[in-house]
């Protein structure tokens, strides 16, 4: 996957997260990251470098469009695309189940350094975050999956159609 | 060192990211006031984008009711089909204008009531991490918004700016969990803290565990906080425990629906000067 459109994809998760993810989910109290799955979508197709450099970027421009202290985000997805792409590049990462697993993994691996650098800092308490972390997790995996397998089936429908019209002249 | 060889090392990259943004946490947590530049300007330039995505989201929207569904009405070739829809569409858009009407009636009654300087504003962009319960709103410092001013609903308190731009201005909602204003029991008058769970509910906080305290009482602000008006209601408790410390543990429902959030008004009358009004809001 090439960097500029990496970033382009970044940008419009951000977008879309700020804009129509609170219409696409509205009633989900624990929320997608859009952004999150964009990362993972890009490291376990780019590896471990693009992968952390993306989160990376994705996880700072988060952090200055929310307020909190820039680099908790940046440095939470930075991991989750480090972890991604060398996942991707070690297992075979093509089926939903294991996206769907990697995924979770990288959603917990997420919030874990987010609520534990906050922790740290003594800048935000989290009195029982696990129920709300599954929820996002699994919610996570499941836009991820079915966002991932609709990205590779379209380029492919498109084809089977145009050489379907062609062999029909 | 090429790009080629950057991406041998994985190891290294990781290692020079974590520094750098491990650096970036330090500076920032030890700096004692202010917002940092890095903030201001990126969400200043990017709700400019929220705002063209937004225009983009509308124009698409318009092209697609104005004329990719009348094409496929004319495809259909069915006069009677095509009056109905019309009509439908028609018929929606009245609810939505009669719906936005009377949300503007609520804000206007509500001004009118509070007695305060407001200035009305449109929700344009939700937060941009699921972590951080905030909103952006369409109005800024060029409308005299400033940090710390209370942001209401005819519902009841929605929270304070945080970050106001040029043209626009970001929310931090009172369920997000560094939120917090001061409260008071409205019918026995007890005072406590309220603070953001992040759930979606909040917790009033040291309220004596020989306080009065009933679930289905109204809590509304106290005005200590110096950033909330006295008097506008937050919600109801929810349920309240008994707990092994010396303080009741409550769990507060927000009287405001924060996922259905479209105007608000922001108080701009400072603090000091806010009049004290007893009555509730709502």
């Amino acid at each position: 996957m090439r960097s500029a459109a990496a970033f382009a994809a970044i940008l419009i998760a951000i977008a879309v997260q700020t804009t129509l993810a609170s219409y696409l989910f509205r009633g989900s109290s624990t929320g997608i990251d859009l952004v999150l799955i964009v990362v993972v979508y890009v490291a376990i197709k780019s590896g471990p470098v693009t992968g952390l450099l993306a989160g990376s970027v994705a996880g700072l421009i988060q952090d200055a469009l929310s307020g909190g202290i820039v680099g908790i985000l940046g440095l939470a997805k930075t991991l989750v695309g480090f972890l991604s792409g060398l996942l991707g590049t070690q297992f075979i990462v093509t089926a939903p189940l294991p996206r769907f697993v990697l995924l979770i993994v990288a959603t917990a691996l997420h919030e874990g350094v987010f609520i534990g650098v906050n922790t740290m800092l003594n800048l935000r308490h989290f009195p029982a975050p696990y129920p709300s972390i599954v929820g996002q997790a699994v919610g996570n995996a499941f836009v991820g999956v079915v966002a991932f397998q609709m990205i590779e089936w379209f380029p492919g429908f498109v084809d089977r159609r145009r050489a379907g019209r062609f062999l029909k002249r | 060192m090429a790009i080629g060889d950057i991406r041998q090392r994985p190891g290294v990259v990781l290692g020079a990211a974590i520094l750098l943004h491990v650096i970036l946490i330090s500076a920032q947590v030890n700096t004692a006031s202010g917002l940092p530049v890095l903030q201001v300007v990126t969400f200043g330039s990017f709700s400019e984008v929220q705002r063209g995505t937004m225009a983009i989201i509308d124009g698409v929207r318009g092209m697609w009711s104005g004329y990719v569904a009348l094409q496929q009405v004319q495809q259909e070739n069915n006069a009677l089909k095509q009056e109905l829809q019309t009509l439908q569409v028609k018929l929606q858009q009245e609810r939505a204008e009669a719906q936005r009407t009377d949300n503007l009636r609520q804000l206007l009654e509500l001004r009118e009531r509070a007695n305060l300087d407001t200035v009305a504003a449109e929700v344009i962009a939700g937060a941009a991490s699921v972590d951080f319960k905030t909103v952006t709103i369409d109005k800024g410092s060029s409308d005299s918004l400033d940090t710390d001013m209370a942001v209401i609903s005819p519902a009841g308190v929605v929270g304070r700016i945080i970050l106001p731009s040029r043209r626009a201005s970001k929310v931090q909602l009172l369920i997000d969990r560094n939120a917090a204003a001061g409260a008071l029991i409205e019918r026995t008058r007890v005072q406590g803290v309220v603070v953001g769970i992040g759930d979606g509910m909040l917790r009033m906080q040291y309220v004596p565990g020989t306080a009065d305290v009933k679930t289905g009482d109204l809590v509304v602000t106290s005005g200590i906080d110096g950033i909330y008006p006295k008097g506008f209601v937050i919600g109801t408790i929810d349920h309240a425990d008994r707990g092994a410390g010396a303080y009741h543990e409550i769990v507060i429902r927000p009287a405001v629906d924060f996922s259905r959030l479209e105007e608000v008004l922001i108080v701009r009358t400072p603090p000091a000067s806010r009049t004290v009004t007893e009555e509730p809001a709502k």
